[in-house]
C-alpha cells in the first residue's frame, strides 16, 4: 500500500457571489514532492490554496491531511497541521523587521517578555542553512528589502517552523534572472528534506524546473494532472488554454 | 558596516550581524537612518528646545522652578490621556471619544462620593475606571464586530458621553470633590529626597537593563549597540533626570501625578517593545493582513487598544478632575481632545499605524503644555494660543507625511 497523500482534497468549490471561483476540484501533494499548480489568469489558483490556509472554507468538498479527514476554519488551524503559506502578496508587515516577521505570531517568550535573542538567534541560522546571503542584517525593516529577499524571508518561516506542506503562490513572479534560480533552489531543498511543496507560477520554464508535478486548472476546473518527466511544455499549455472542462461553466453539479 | 578583521564574513553577510558594531559603524548607520526618513524624536525634541528658548527669551520667569513645576502639573492629564492615543493610532485607527470619557470618569468619581451615594474616595475612583473600561468595552466590541469606522463610533461616543456629563452634572453646574486623597492626588508633591531617590532609582534601573542585556547579546554572538553609546545615553538620562529634580526641589519639589506620568511611561512602553501585545499592535497597525494571516487574533488586539486607550482616559480625567478639586458640565470639552490627539501626533507617532513610540504622548504633551503655558506668560490672547498649536500640529503632520514618504522610497517605512 502507497502511504496517503499529505494533503488531499475532494471535489472542493467555492463561489463568490456569481462566480464561481473552483468547482468540485480534486487535488494532491505528496511528502518529498513539489506539486506545481499552473492556470490562466483567475484560472483559481490562489482561491485554492486560501481555502488550504483556512482564509475562507470552501463551499464544499473534503479535506485530508496524513489521511485523516480536517476541516481547516482558519489559518492558525492550517498552521497547527504544518501548513505554512507563501502568499503571492507576501504578508509581510513592513515596519517590522526580519526577526519579528519570521516569528509573528509563534514569538520565542521568556516569562511575558519576548525573547529576542534567541529569536535572532534562530533566524540567523535558519537563513544561513538556506544560503541567503544577500541579506545584511535582521534587523532591518522588511520594507527595505528587495523581492527576492523577502521571498526568501517567507520561505525560511517554513523551515524555521518546521512545517510539513509549504505553498508558494507565484514566489519567482517579480525576481530576476539570478533571485529566481535561488528560490527556486529554496524550493528543492524543501522537497529534499521531505517536506510536500505546491508551488503557482505562470512560468513554465520555472515549473518544468523544479516540479515533480503538474496540475492544471482552467476557469475553477480542474483540467489535468501531469507528471513532469512524461509531459512537455505543449501539452501543460494547451490544457491550461483549452483543456477539456468536464461541468458547464456557472452551472453547479448536484 | 564595514569590517577590517572579517574572511569569514564576506562569506555570509548576514555573520556580520554577529560581529560587534563599531562605534563609528553605529553612528553611520543611524545618520543613514534619519537621513531616510526615520527621524524618531528628533522633531519633538528640537521643537521643545525652540519653544523653550523663544519663551525663556521673551521672560526670563519662563523655566523658573516655579513654572517648570506648573509646567509639568499642565502636561500630566493630556499625557496620560495621550498615552491611550499612542495605541490607537498605532493600529491605524482614531480615538475621539478621550476627552469626555476622561470627563466621564472624572464626574462618576465626584459624585459617587456626594449625597445620596457618600461613597468613599478608594471606591469611587477605582468605580470611575471601571467605568471607562467599560466604555472602551462597548465601543471596541461595536468597532470590531460590526466592523465599523473607529471614526464614526468614537464620534457618536463624543456626543453621547458629552450627553451623560451634563445630565450627571446638570447643565452650567460645578460639583466641588469632598476632601479625601482623590481631591487632593494632584495637588501633592513629592518631598526633595523622595523626588530625588525616585529618578535616581529610575535612572540606575534603566542603566543596568541596559547593561545586562548588553552582556547577554554579547554571551549569544549578536552584535549590541556600541558600549560609548549606552554610556553617553545613560548621561544624558541623568543629566535631565536629575536637572529637573534638582530644579524642582527648589520649588514645591516633584508633582506626584508628574512621577505617575513617568511610571506609566515606563510600563507601557516595556508593553509596546518587549511584550507579545505590543508586537501584534505594530504588526496590525503595519499590516493587517500580515497579521491575519501570521494566526493573530487581529479583532481582539484591536480590541483591547480600545480599551486600553479608554481607561487612561479615564486615569486622565482622575487627574484632571483632581487639579481643578471640582468638575464641571464642561467637564472633558473645550480644547481638550484636541490636545490630547495633537500631543501623539506632534510626539511623532504616525497617524498611517504601525510607527510611533509611548514616549511621543510625553514629549507632544509638554510641548503643548508649554505653548499653552508660555501664552499666558506673554499675556497673549488664547485666540493665538490656539493658532500656534494649530500650526504646530500641521508642521508635525507635514513632518510626518514626509518622513513616511522618504522612508517609503528608501524602503525603511
Ligand atoms: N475575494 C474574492 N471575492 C470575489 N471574487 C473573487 C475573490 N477572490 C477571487 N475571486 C474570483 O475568483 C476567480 C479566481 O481567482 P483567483 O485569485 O483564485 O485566480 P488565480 O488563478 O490565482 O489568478 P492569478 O493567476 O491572476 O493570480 C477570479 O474570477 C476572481 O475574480
Ligand atoms: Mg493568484
Amino acid at each position: 500500500m502507497e502511504a496517503p497523500p499529505l494533503l488531499e482534497l475532494k471535489g472542493v468549490s467555492k463561489r463568490f457571489g456569481a462566480v464561481q471561483a473552483l468547482t468540485q476540484v480534486d487535488f494532491a501533494v505528496r511528502a518529498g514532492e513539489v506539486m506545481a499548480l499552473v492556470g490562466d489568469n483567475g484560472a483559481g489558483k490562489s482561491t485554492l490554496i486560501k481555502g488550504i490556509a483556512g482564509i475562507y472554507p470552501f463551499d464544499e468538498g473534503e479535506t485530508f491531511f496524513d489521511g485523516q479527514r480536517v476541516t481547516i476554519h482558519n489559518p492558525r488551524e492550517a498552521t497547527a497541521l504544518g501548513i505554512e503559506i507563501v502568499y503571492q502578496d507576501l504578508a509581510l508587515a513592513d515596519n517590522l523587521d526580519v526577526v519579528a516577521n519570521m516569528f509573528l505570531g509563534r514569538e520565542t517568550m521568556q516569562g511575558i517578555q519576548l525573547d529576542e535573542a534567541r529569536m535572532e538567534l534562530a533566524a540567523i541560522e535558519t537563513l544561513t542553512s538556506l544560503s541567503v546571503s544577500t541579506l545584511r542584517s535582521v534587523r532591518t525593516p522588511v520594507a527595505g528589502l528587495s523581492g527576492g529577499q523577502r521571498q526568501a524571508i517567507a520561505i525560511a518561516k517554513a523551515v524555521l517552523w518546521n512545517s510539513r506542506l509549504v505553498i508558494l503562490d507565484e514566489p519567482t513572479a517579480a525576481l530576476g534572472v539570478a533571485q529566481t534560480r535561488q528560490v527556486l533552489n529554496l524550493v528543492r531543498n524543501l522537497a529534499a528534506k521531505g517536506l510536500g511543496v505546491v508551488i503557482i507560477s505562470h512560468n513554465l520554464h520555472d515549473v518544468f524546473e523544479c516540479a515533480d508535478r503538474i496540475t492544471a486548472l482552467r476557469l475553477g476546473q480542474k483540467v489535468r494532472e501531469f507528471i513532469t518527466k512524461e509531459t512537455n511544455q505543449q501539452e501543460v499549455v494547451h490544457a491550461i488554454t483549452a483543456g477539456a472542462l468536464q461541468y458547464v461553466p456557472g452551472m453547479k453539479e448536484s | 558596516m564595514t569590517t577590517n578583521e572579517a574572511p569569514l564574513q564576506s562569506e555570509n553577510a548576514l555573520l556580520e550581524s554577529r560581529e560587534q558594531q563599531t562605534l563609528g559603524a553605529y553612528i553611520q548607520t543611524y545618520l543613514q537612518r534619519v537621513r531616510a526618513g526615520a527621524l524618531g524624536p528628533l522633531p519633538i525634541i528640537i521643537g521643545i528646545v525652540a519653544v523653550a528658548i523663544f519663551f525663556q527669551s521673551r521672560n526670563a520667569a519662563y523655566l523658573s522652578p516655579n513654572n517648570i513645576v506648573n509646567l509639568i502639573m499642565q502636561m500630566s492629564g493630556i499625557a496620560l490621556i495621550a498615552f491611550g492615543v499612542v495605541f490607537v493610532l498605532l493600529l491605524g485607527e482614531i480615538d475621539l471619544s478621550v476627552a469626555y470619557v476622561s470627563g466621564v470618569a472624572g464626574v462618576i468619581a465626584t459624585i459617587l462620593m456626594r449625597p445620596p451615594h457618600n461613597l468613599e474616595w478608594y471606591l469611587t475612583v477605582p468605580i470611575a475606571l471601571l467605568a471607562a473600561l467599560g466604555i472602551g468595552t462597548l465601543q471596541g466590541f461595536l468597532i470590531t464586530t460590526f466592523q465599523l469606522p473607529s471614526f464614526i463610533v468614537t464620534l457618536a461616543g463624543l456626543l453621547a458621553w458629552n450627553g451623560a456629563i451634563l445630565l450627571l452634572v446638570g447643565a452650567g453646574g460645578t460639583v466641588g470633590i469632598p476632601a479625601s486623597p482623590f481631591r487632593e492626588i494632584a495637588n501633592v508633591y513629592l518631598p526633595p529626597e523622595l523626588g530625588l531617590g525616585f529618578v535616581v532609582v529610575l535612572v540606575v534601573a534603566y542603566a543596568a537593563t541596559q547593561f545586562i542585556q548588553l552582556q547577554s547579546r554579547r554571551a549569544q554572538g549578536l552584535n549590541a549597540k556600541p558600549i560609548t553609546i549606552i554610556g553617553i545615553q545613560i548621561a544624558i538620562l541623568v543629566v535631565l533626570a536629575v536637572g529637573v529634580v534638582l530644579i524642582v526641589n527648589q520649588d514645591r519639589g516633584l508633582p506626584l501625578i508628574g512621577a505617575i506620568v513617568i511610571v506609566t511611561l515606563i510600563v507601557l512602553t516595556f508593553i509596546t517593545r518587549n511584550t507579545r501585545f505590543g508586537r501584534y499592535v505594530f504588526a496590525v497597525g503595519g499590516n493587517k493582513e500580515a497579521a491575519r494571516r501570521a494566526g493573530i487574533r487581529v479583532e481582539r488586539v484591536r480590541l483591547y487598544v480600545f480599551m486600553l486607550c479608554s481607561f487612561m482616559a479615564g486615569v486622565g480625567g482622575i487627574i484632571l478632575a483632581s487639579r481643578l478639586k471640582s468638575v464641571s458640565a464642561n467637564q472633558g470639552g473645550g480644547q481638550l481632545l484636541l490636545n490630547c490627539i495633537s500631543a501623539a501626533v506632534i510626539g511623532g507617532t504616525s497617524l498611517f499605524g504601525g510607527r510611533g513610540a509611548v514616549y511621543s504622548a510625553v514629549l507632544g504633551a509638554l510641548l503643548i503644555a508649554m505653548v499653552e503655558n508660555g501664552m499666558v506668560f506673554l499675556r497673549l490672547e488664547t485666540g493665538w494660543q490656539f493658532i500656534i498649536t494649530g500650526i504646530v500640529l500641521v508642521l508635525a503632520v507635514i513632518v510626518d507625511s514626509l518622513s513616511q514618504r522618504s522612508q517609503k522610497r528608501s524602503g525603511l517605512a
